[in-house]
């Protein structure tokens, strides 16, 4: 691949792979570090940046265990780089104590899951999308999660520039929620000039002589505060347990609940603004499919499907499964007589759907391994538009 | 000087400012520590360390995981990072990578560095990662309320061995050496000249520089093994400590038995090249390639 005299790919189109697509839109959005261990499906992410970030002055190493590669993330984060790893359901799994750390130190960085088949060790080369309420609820304590879907080879360039822009903008984990399909994909990818890529950078916290009450270090009536470095002389204490406005652990009861309604109303109160969806054919729909990641290619093809047989089908693909965009499927429910949720999962995602909508909802669920198949999204849109 | 289970009276006197307040967040004192704890002696000597390093003090970074040891960072006024148990040294390796101008020192527990975070000790000192990590050691889970773990003597009672334990301990040292770190130690709280002067060469030293410090933990551990006073511990240190800096690892290991002898020393200081300057001769060698135009 050619790349630009800054060592970043330069502008032009490729034919490339899910996996690799990713690591040049890392780059391209100024990551510097990668920790990681090695996954499949998600591997040539890492062998990816251990050619390239060498090449950029970055540094990716290779951790003992995904424990391990999430903690020196947010060891890396707090010595001001803009860090990613990636992995897949095992590690995911691994990852969820210190993303717990990313969460509360408020450390940006960005978690990339190509999800993989099944449970436990499943099957590492075929695909899933079984870690959709594990990227919300996986790590203990209430927080709220940033994620993003991508459905094609350009998209997953896109978003993982996109997420880099979140996490730095609201000081938090955010992941990229891919799949075996989309990662080990060649496609098309167009690179655009970097004067046409936004590129957010944190805020950094400026040395204080002292600390004062009106000047709080960690000031949780405002949803983004400057991030302290290291190195850089603000002397800050960092926490992973629950700390006040200088840093400080603490056990008080309204400390507690304004810190952790700090770390889940940044996200909330933004929402809106997070959210990215794609709508297809829902003008007239009378059926709406609701999916996500690859496998909402698939239920473009069975809404064309429908329309042929006659069947007003219409597609919803969320492309932020999380913070989920309530609003968006709500209003798209109560223009619809039924909703199909269709995700390579036994049921995820619907969860929420059901609890935002204002018509039947049903499942096109499938889980063997690979993309679902258009029929079985067609078999219950048949099935819902006749209940 | 008193002597074991005298007090002396008067008022009490509270010291308005001390010489190492400046390195501490001296309004978070007093500390959370039981009296007799050996952890504010190893602070006391790892502040005297920074004090006398040549070291910008905001290059000198504070890692500490969870448990007593794991609160050390929090009262250091320095750039301080209080992690999660077990992952303070894969942090310090994630940040030292990044910024390898920073002297970063871990400070954590026996549970924390050898037992939860075993394996990142290992592989840290493996490659060499260019941090200090000082691990106090004493023989149990204090902050819990006292359980054994992987440093706990055989034999030893604790609320989870209480018949006695049954499983034989980590040689911190030994393993540390072989693993291929540049500098290993061990002193106890009773060497704070040793411990001081150990923690300055740590800092000094390119690559993975690791001490343990013997610590009384008189509540948890010593009230049921033989140590229930402030003193007892401080006192097998001093009577039955041997300085060997050459002494054979393998045999070093404690069993705090009365009778028994506690071996302490720098027993490995060489010269390895260190992961970040390995890092750096990488990216020195492949900067700027495949950078071709279109």
């Amino acid at each position: 691949m050619s790349r630009s005299s800054g060592g970043a790919m330069s502008p032009g189109d490729y034919f490339t792979m899910g996996n690799f697509a990713c690591v040049e839109g890392a780059i391209l959005a100024g990551c510097r570090f990668y920790a990681g261990y090695p996954i499949t499906p998600s591997s040539e992410i890492f062998e990816r940046a251990s050619v390239r970030f060498p090449q950029i002055g970055g540094n990716a190493i290779e951790m003992e265990d995904e424990v391990g590669s999430m903690a020196a993330l947010v060891g890396a984060s707090f010595a001001g780089a803009k860090v990613m790893t990636a992995t897949s359901g095992p590690g995911f799994s691994l990852m969820m104590e210190n993303i717990g750390l990313a969460y509360i130190m408020e450390a940006p960085c960005v978690v990339v899951n190509v999800q993989r088949a099944g449970p436990s060790t499943g099957i590492p080369t075929l695909m899933g999308q079984g870690d959709m309420m594990q990227a919300k609820w996986g790590s203990h304590g209430d927080l709220e999660t940033i994620a993003y879907s991508p459905s094609s080879v350009q998209e997953f360039f896109d978003l993982t520039i996109q997420a880099f822009n979140s996490a730095e903008k609201f000081r938090t984990p955010v992941f990229v929620m891919a799949d075996q399909v989309v990662g080990m994909m060649w496609e098309r990818l167009h690179v655009p000039p970097a004067d046409e890529i936004e590129v957010v950078q944190r805020q950094i916290m400026e040395p204080v002589s002292t600390i004062e009450p009106e000047h709080p270090l960690f000031d949780y009536a405002r949803d983004f505060s400057p991030m302290p470095i290291a190195g850089g002389g603000t002397r800050v204490n960092v926490d992973s347990l629950t700390h006040d406005w200088r840093g400080y652990p603490t056990t008080d009861h309204d400390v507690s609940e304004r810190m952790t309604r700090h770390l889940t109303g940044k996200v909330r109160d933004h929402a809106k603004e997070i959210w990215r969806w794609e709508e297809r054919y829902l003008e007239d729909a009378e059926v709406a499919v609701v999916s996500y990641g690859s496998a909402a290619r698939s239920a473009l093809a069975a809404v064309k499907t429908a329309r042929a047989k006659g069947i007003r089908a219409g597609l919803l693909r969320l492309i932020t499964p999380w913070p989920f965009p309530d609003e968006v499927v709500e209003k798209i429910s109560s223009k619809v007589s039924g909703l199909v949720v269709a995700e390579v999962n036994f049921g995820q995602l619907i969860h929420p759907v059901k609890e935002n909508s204002r018509c039947p909802v049903v499942g096109a669920n499938w889980a063997p391994g690979t993309l679902i198949e258009p029929r079985v999204i067609v078999d219950a849109m048949e099935a819902v538009t006749a209940s | 000087m008193t002597s074991p289970g005298s007090k002396v009276g008067g008022p009490a006197v509270k010291v308005q400012h001390h010489v190492n307040d400046e390195v501490l967040r001296s309004e978070r004192l007093p500390n959370i520590w039981c009296p007799g704890c050996g952890i504010g002696i190893v602070v006391g000597a790892y502040i005297r360390a920074i004090q006398k390093a040549n070291i910008p003090r905001d290059r000198q970074v504070s890692v500490s995981g969870i448990g007593c040891t794991g609160r050390v960072s929090g009262y250091l006024n320095l750039d301080s990072y209080h992690t999660t148990h077990g992952r303070a040294i894969a942090f310090a390796t994630g940040m030292s990578v990044v910024r390898p101008d920073l002297e970063v020192t871990v400070i954590a527990g026996d549970g924390d560095i050898g037992v939860i975070g075993g394996n990142h000790l290992i592989h840290a000192a493996r490659r060499n990662v260019d941090i200090n990590v000082i691990m106090v050691n004493n023989f149990n889970y204090g902050m819990t309320g006292g359980q054994h773990g992987g440093t706990t003597p055989l034999g030893a009672k604790t609320h989870t061995s209480p018949y006695g334990n049954v499983e034989t301990p980590f040689n911190i040292p030994y393993l540390v050496a072989a693993a291929g770190a540049s500098f290993v130690a061990r002193w106890t709280a009773m060497h704070v000249r040793q411990m001081t002067a150990a923690m300055s060469r740590m800092m000094e030293v390119k690559g993975f520089a690791f001490m343990e410090v013997l610590s009384p933990c008189p509540p948890t551990f010593g009230e049921f093994n033989g140590f229930p006073d402030a003193l007892d511990m401080m006192e097998y240190f001093r009577d039955k400590s041997v300085v060997d800096h050459n002494a054979d690892l393998s045999k070093i290991g404690v069993t705090v038995r009365p009778e028994d002898e506690v071996v302490v020393g720098n027993f490995v200081d060489r010269k390895r090249p260190s992961y970040q300057e390995l890092l750096g001769e990488l990216r020195n060698r492949v900067s700027g390639q495949g950078t071709t135009k279109k």
